[in-house]
């Protein structure tokens, strides 16, 4: 049964609205439950009042803010006119990743923080609504991916004779692999891992981005005529170089940033220390929330201490609560205005009841005597003068140190570039930390092979990583097109 | 979907499976490994590569049951599929010419040891293979490893074969007996790696050992398979799998491999309880 969809009144009123229609979410006691996702999506009517908020700018600053360069008034103006499939056919012109794009982007620093209205109220809720529009379509079940006919679901074919490889399966080697496809090339995408995604199926938990939504984007990806090769290390099973050899003309490497950060402190190997990424992988790809059905398993304590305090901070955090943790802290040095995470994860942490220590750095990791985590040494800070990085530097009082008792510590203070690639091709540039240095549209030192998103970049957002793939798909097209003219 | 084009039961508990796995058959070289996961619901398993036939695209493993995932590997026939099989991970063994070496391989430890004896022999090496098990039945690969080298020695804790007693009592008596040793490479349980260790630090001898941590993803990402060499933390998936024995902190690695003891006789448990009730036991999950 369809609701009633609101009256024209209804819809002026709605524009009237200085505030974005909230998200209907689960309640936080109960989602501290479960791993089911947590905001539910706007329905048709949250959808159609929001909409009405869209001033439809004819110099829209909030597509300038997109870093795919969505048109954002025409598929809110698709939205009014209640033609969703119209409006999924407009993001996909851009994007190829609505759907995920529409859950975890940070909105709020991107398209809505230009938006006209957030001048002087809240922005329009264009992230919702981009969830809406792309949910919309999932259900219909009319989504192939292609943006072009959304009815048509056979797989595409290449039309042409080049071979591109796409190295990494996360959100910038995803869309290199689409916008190659649509032009014709022939795409293979190779994953190291047994599922293709990267970073969205095992870092990002299924609270936040459920699996299905990530393997439905796949598949549209894989429609478009991609090839995916899972269980193949590029480095190790096949390198660049035999690539090339293979036939492949341009090499797109995405492999992300996957090489966890520790502190350096000491105690940081006793038993009960994750890296945030073997804390989030053995949840999300693995499924250990699920043991021993599925057979890898997790072992969270009373208390659990999470260092660091961006979005994987928030996500384990998040994670160790729903496995049962009772007490779960964010341990940050600096204060909650430095916290790098986004403001709604961090509401919704704490909402989970995720309690913050800031202004707090642990020195040091004890054990017991079986070699367990038994206590967080840790040291009270104050803000200083701005450093290097523009935000207040933090200094350690002297004589502060105490202690937390805790039984889990999760280390969730950054990752590195895997230093696989870089170590097996010949010729191709790194810098200091190990990114692969690429210019503005992703060509590296070597020819034919180009570079985008964290592993580029250092880590960053999943939309930062698609803007790159975008821009790169861009070059390896122009590359192969002169190629083809010699 | 991974063939298992050869299934052999070598010893009690202990099974050699041939892969068909082309492209890592042909990019291996000894000392790396590969990652299985059995279907769905597995665990990503790390096992070290007991031999490769490029020609032939299949990659050899042998796997000890220990718990619920080795059984349910254990169940799998010939003509049946492994779901994914990655590889090959870690670094390769180095092998160089250094005159006379000894290999030390303990229970199913023997099964990587092979390929390294072997490449060590053909670079030139005389290779003087140390094999331990707990008794007679249980010792595996006695034929392969007395090709790969030049001189075999048994040692059985029983005494049903060979000599009684451990690996490190026959290594003591080479050392006095037959200096200089250029090198040692062992491969077993920690406790004999480290017991090796002690004896090879006392004479003075390069030692190289081949760690199994606890791991995930084996490619350098999760940071589960941290051991503690020298001064220095490691991954044994990337940085190893081999490091000098001399460097290694052994009561941080026999810790670390204790991290979930308690779930793993959980899951153990589980199983054999529904093997016990006559529902499956088969490895499928439709009994749950």
């Amino acid at each position: 049964m369809r609701l009633p969809l609101p009256s024209i009144e209804e819809l002026k009123e709605a524009r009237k609205s200085t505030r974005k229609r909230p998200m209907p979410s689960q309640d936080p006691l109960a989602r501290m439950h479960n791993f089911a996702e947590v905001a539910l999506g706007y329905s048709e009517e949250d959808a159609l009042l929001e909409a009405a908020r869209c001033l439809s700018c004819k110099k829209a600053f909030c597509q300038e803010g997109c870093p795919v360069d969505i048109d954002i008034p025409a598929f809110i103006t698709k939205i009014k006119e209640r033609d969703y499939l119209g409006a999924a056919r407009k993001i996909k012109e851009k994007s190829n990743l609505p759907a995920i794009c529409g859950r975890v982007c940070p909105q709020e620093s991107q398209c809505e923080k230009y938006c006209i209205r957030g001048k002087k109220e809240e922005p329009v809720a264009i992230g919702r609504l981009e969830r809406f529009v792309a949910d919309y379509e999932i259900a219909q079940g009319k989504s192939d991916g292609t943006g072009v006919n959304s009815v048509e679901r056979s797989t595409r074919e290449p039309s042409r004779d080049s071979r591109v490889a796409v190295v990494g399966s996360g959100p910038a080697s995803l869309t290199v692999a689409g916008d190659l496809a649509r032009k014709g090339y022939a795409v293979t995408l190779f994953e190291a891992l047994h599922v293709p995604g990267g970073v969205l199926m095992y870092g990002i938990p299924e609270f936040r981005l459920p699996e299905r939504i990530v393997q439905h984007e796949i598949e549209g990806i894989r429609q478009l005529g991609v090839e995916i090769q899972t269980n193949v290390v590029i480095g190790s099973t096949i390198t660049v170089d035999q690539l090339f050899q293979k036939g492949y003309v341009a090499v797109f490497l995405g492999t992300g940033a996957g090489l966890p950060y520790f502190m350096g402190i000491p105690g940081e190997n006793l038993n009960g220390v994750y890296s945030a990424n073997e804390f989030l992988t053995r949840v999300n790809l693995m499924k250990a929330y699920l043991f021993p059905t599925y057979l890898t398993p997790i072992k969270v304590g009373r208390r659990v201490a999470v260092l660091g305090a961006g979005n994987v901070a928030m996500d384990a955090a998040r994670t160790a609560r729903r496995l049962g943790a009772e007490e779960v802290s964010i341990v940050y040095r600096r204060s909650a205005a430095e916290m790098p995470a986004r403001h709604e994860e961090i509401e919704h942490a704490k909402e989970e009841g995720v309690q913050l220590r800031l202004l707090t750095n642990p020195i040091e990791i004890k054990g017991d005597d079986a070699g367990w985590v038994k206590e967080l040494v840790c040291l009270r800070y104050e803000l200083g003068a701005p450093d290097e990085s523009g935000r207040r530097a933090p200094i350690a009082i002297p004589g502060s140190e105490h202690s937390l008792e805790v039984d889990t510590v999760v280390v969730a203070i950054g990752q590195g570039p895997n230093p696989l690639i870089t170590a097996t091709t010949e010729g191709l540039i790194a810098n200091k930390r190990g990114n692969i240095v690429a210019g503005e549209n992703g060509e590296t030192s070597r020819p034919g092979v180009f570079a985008g998103g964290d592993i580029v970049t250092g880590a960053a957002t999943v939309i930062l990583a698609m803007g790159a793939g975008k821009k790169a798909a861009a070059a390896i097209d122009r590359y192969l097109s002169e190629a083809s003219h010699d | 979907m991974y063939r298992i084009v050869r299934k052999e039961v070598l010893a009690p508990g202990l099974k050699r499976f041939d892969v068909e796995a082309p492209l890592v058959a042909r990019s291996a070289r000894a000392g790396q490994f590969i990652i299985l996961r059995l279907d769905e619901w597995g665990e990503r398993i790390p096992l070290t590569i007991a031999d490769l036939d490029p020609e032939q695209g299949t990659v050899t493993i042998i796997f000890q049951e220990v718990g619920k995932s080795t059984q349910l590997l254990g169940q799998l026939e010939e003509g049946e599929y492994i779901r994914d099989f990655v590889g090959p991970l870690g670094r390769p063994s180095h092998i160089s010419q250094l005159g006379r070496v000894v290999m030390i391989g303990g229970g199913v430890g023997i099964a990587p040891i092979h390929p390294i004896a072997r490449e060590m022999k053909r670079a030139g090496n005389e290779v003087i293979s140390i094999l331990g098990a707990r008794n007679r039945q249980l010792l595996i690969l006695e034929e392969e490893m007395k090709q790969a080298s030049t001189e075999v020695l048994i040692t059985t804790d029983d005494g049903s074969y060979g000599r009684k007693g451990l690996v490190t009592k026959v290594l003591q008596e080479l050392i006095i007996h037959r200096s200089p040793i250029n090198l040692v490479v062992s491969i077993g349980p920690l406790v004999m790696m480290e017991a090796v260790c002690r004896v090879t630090q006392a004479a003075g001898i390069k030692t190289m050992v081949s760690l199994n941590p606890i791991m995930v993803d084996g490619t350098g990402m999760c940071g589960a398979c941290r051991v503690q060499v020298g001064a220095e933390t490691r991954f044994a998936c990337v940085d190893g799998p081999e490091f000098d024995g001399h460097l290694v902190d052994w009561k941080l690695a026999r810790q670390r491999a204790q991290m979930f003891v308690a779930e793993e006789k959980q899951a153990l448990q589980e199983h054999e309880e529904r093997r016990k009730g006559g529902l499956g036991g088969c490895g499928c999950h439709c009994h749950q």
